[in-house]
């Protein structure tokens, strides 16, 4: 049964996984220390179709692409935030995870069962609907294709601003 | 049409104007890889089929996050990534000149107008080069090494106008914890952080790199100082053949908002644990204990903030009870100091002055804090466990505080001692 992963605001890159594990590069080893030293039961217990849930800026700071792919690594497919930090958004949907913007998260509680209705805009958890925010036009190619490696693995060139094509 | 300095070097680089909010697919002056970030894009790189990189010569590698190798997996990625850079012609720097954001700077890689991106977050720092440059993770990174081009939300920009005269061992890193606890840990969220007003102008490239190093922790994309002579100055042994061009936002630009910020009343500043944000007057921690005090990073490593603590340290010794780490940015940085005697002056004192690098910033390498242990520190950040033990904590402050509360043994006026 899946479950909802409750967390609050500013939940930083530190927090899902710490600096000493970035040498390593294996998703389900990246799951087996996420959020290590900051919820101790989650790594043990998260399983394929949990969301997680939280408040405002998550995935604030570091860049390390660790962090969504632990997340991801530990079957992961959907994180519901009232807001998310810029790097973090654009490596979730890179890897194939969907950061989905709901302005109502504090609400779901933790450990609650959540469906998410991704066409219709909508989250269900407790027998409540919360509005999601669609993802921006230019990032949505790249979520219907599972991620950028998908996205990109087929294109010979892109086409610039500039007019030319690299 | 009035645009921001942010919109215009997109619009420059797209031949047309170009508005905030839009989205384009804009082509790359330069990116840089690190050891940490590296191996993951070039792998990314060679799952999208990437075969030849866009353009070796734009492409900055180098190592600095764990070196010397400080495990067998280091020492694996670090090879992984020099044949990487022998495959594709790419200069390394590998573990010799220092931490990447300082070297993409001071080897004049970032110049105004150009549009950079590199796979750390601290990437936004180049913007004291009047740059628009921005982190991106390493997916992005393997889509930049194949084509050389990314797409781009053009952001929106909070113009910040800094006034007044800094008082006695008050400084840049004062006023950029100011902000950031003015603003918020994500105040600037997708938008650009734009300093300027006589103080900015004042200042010289250090202190613009470290206000711009930090704009991030307001969860801005790129923290941007418009170019002036001391910008120019400053490239003219660097990048040669620049010529001065002019660039900075027009006065009724549409900004997202206005801030005037004087800081001639301005007290040393000190981000508390576990957030940036958490910001507060030196005098409210002060007497805190501290196990280790760190001078470094790329916010604080440079000359200038080396000098900022040696000038506060004076012929004394740190305190007995406290580790005191002292990391230059870079190579350079760590000759100029020790070409003054300022290396001589930290060791004299009881500091271990140890080789550029990112050092306990990293949280991985060495310097790590057991739980309970307290760190000040000069660098970046002090999310829970960043510099060790989840059960550890580590505040924030300039060269001048840290300086002084190493010399006390507790966090420490920079004005008292």
């Amino acid at each position: 049964m899946m479950r909802t992963w409750k967390f609050g605001d500013n939940i930083d890159t530190d927090a899902i996984v710490p600096g000493r594990y970035l040498t390593i590069y294996d998703p389900v080893t990246l799951a087996s220390h996420a959020f290590e030293g900051t919820r101790a039961d989650y790594a043990k217990n998260v399983k394929k179709g949990d969301v997680i849930v939280a408040g405002r800026n998550f995935g604030c700071g570091s860049s390390r692409e660790h962090a969504p792919i632990a997340l991801s690594g530990g079957g992961v497919r959907f994180i519901i935030a009232r807001s998310f930090a810029r790097i973090f958004y654009r490596n979730a949907i890179n890897v194939g995870l969907l950061p989905l913007v709901c302005s109502d998260a504090d609400e779901i509680a933790d450990g609650a069962d959540l469906v998410v209705h991704m066409n219709e805009g909508y989250v269900e958890s407790g027998r409540k609907k919360y509005a999601i925010e669609p993802v921006p036009g230019f990032l949505k190619e790249i979520v219907d294709s599972g991620g950028l490696v998908d996205y990109a693995r087929n294109l010979e060139e892109v086409e610039t601003c500039t007019g030319s094509r690299s | 049409m009035a645009a921001t300095l942010v919109e215009k070097i997109f619009s420059r680089k797209c031949g047309r104007p170009v508005r905030a909010g839009e989205v384009i697919m804009a082509p790359v002056d330069a990116a840089m890889i690190h050891d940490i970030t590296g191996p993951l894009a070039v792998q990314k790189f060679r799952e999208m089929n990437g075969r030849k990189v866009f353009d070796p010569k734009k492409i900055v590698l180098l190592f600095d996050h764990q070196i010397p190798a400080d495990s067998l997996p280091a020492a694996e990625n670090h090879v992984f990534l020099r044949k990487f850079a022998i495959e594709q012609k790419i200069e390394n720097l590998d573990i010799k000149e220092g931490i990447c954001h300082q070297v993409v700077m001071e080897k004049g890689r970032a110049s105004p107008g150009e549009i950079i991106v590199g796979a750390d977050s601290h990437t936004c720092m180049y913007g004291a080069a009047g740059a628009f440059s921005t982190g991106i993770g390493s997916t992005d990174m393997g889509f930049v090494l194949k084509f050389g081009a990314l797409y781009f939300r053009v952001p929106e920009t909070i113009r910040l106008d800094i006034h007044g005269d800094f008082p006695r061992r008050v400084g840049a890193k004062d006023l950029i914890l100011a902000l950031a606890g003015k603003i918020g840990a994500d105040g600037a969220t997708y938008q650009a952080l734009e300093f300027a007003g006589e103080t900015m102008h004042r200042m010289g490239m250090p202190g613009r790199m470290t206000c711009c190093n930090m704009a991030v922790e307001m969860g801005a994309k790129v923290g941007i100082v418009p170019p002036d002579n001391e910008t120019w100055e400053y490239l003219k042994t660097r990048r040669k053949g620049t010529t001065p061009f002019a660039l900075e936002s027009d006065h009724d630009a549409a900004f997202s908002s206005r801030h005037r910020f004087d800081v001639s009343t301005l007290s040393p500043k000190v981000a508390t644990p576990h957030n940036v944000d958490q910001v507060v007057d030196v005098g409210k921690v002060a007497g805190t204990h501290i196990d280790q005090v760190f001078i470094g990073s790329c916010t604080n490593g440079r000359f200038e903030d080396l000098a900022e603590a040696a000038e506060v340290l004076g012929n004394r010794s740190f305190h007995d009870d406290i580790r005191v780490l002292i990391i230059p940015a870079s190579r350079a940085e760590y000759l100029k100091a020790i070409r003054k005697g300022i290396v001589e002056q930290f060791v004299a004192a009881g500091a271990l002055v140890e080789a550029p690098c990112c050092g306990p910033c990293m949280g991985g390498a060495f310097g790590l804090l057991a739980p309970g242990e307290v760190s000040l520190s000069t660098s970046n950040r002090n999310f829970k466990g960043r510099q060790g033990s989840a059960e550890s904590f580590v505040y924030l402050c300039s060269p001048a505080t840290a300086a002084a509360s190493a010399i006390r043994g507790e966090i420490t006026d920079p004005r008292e001692v």
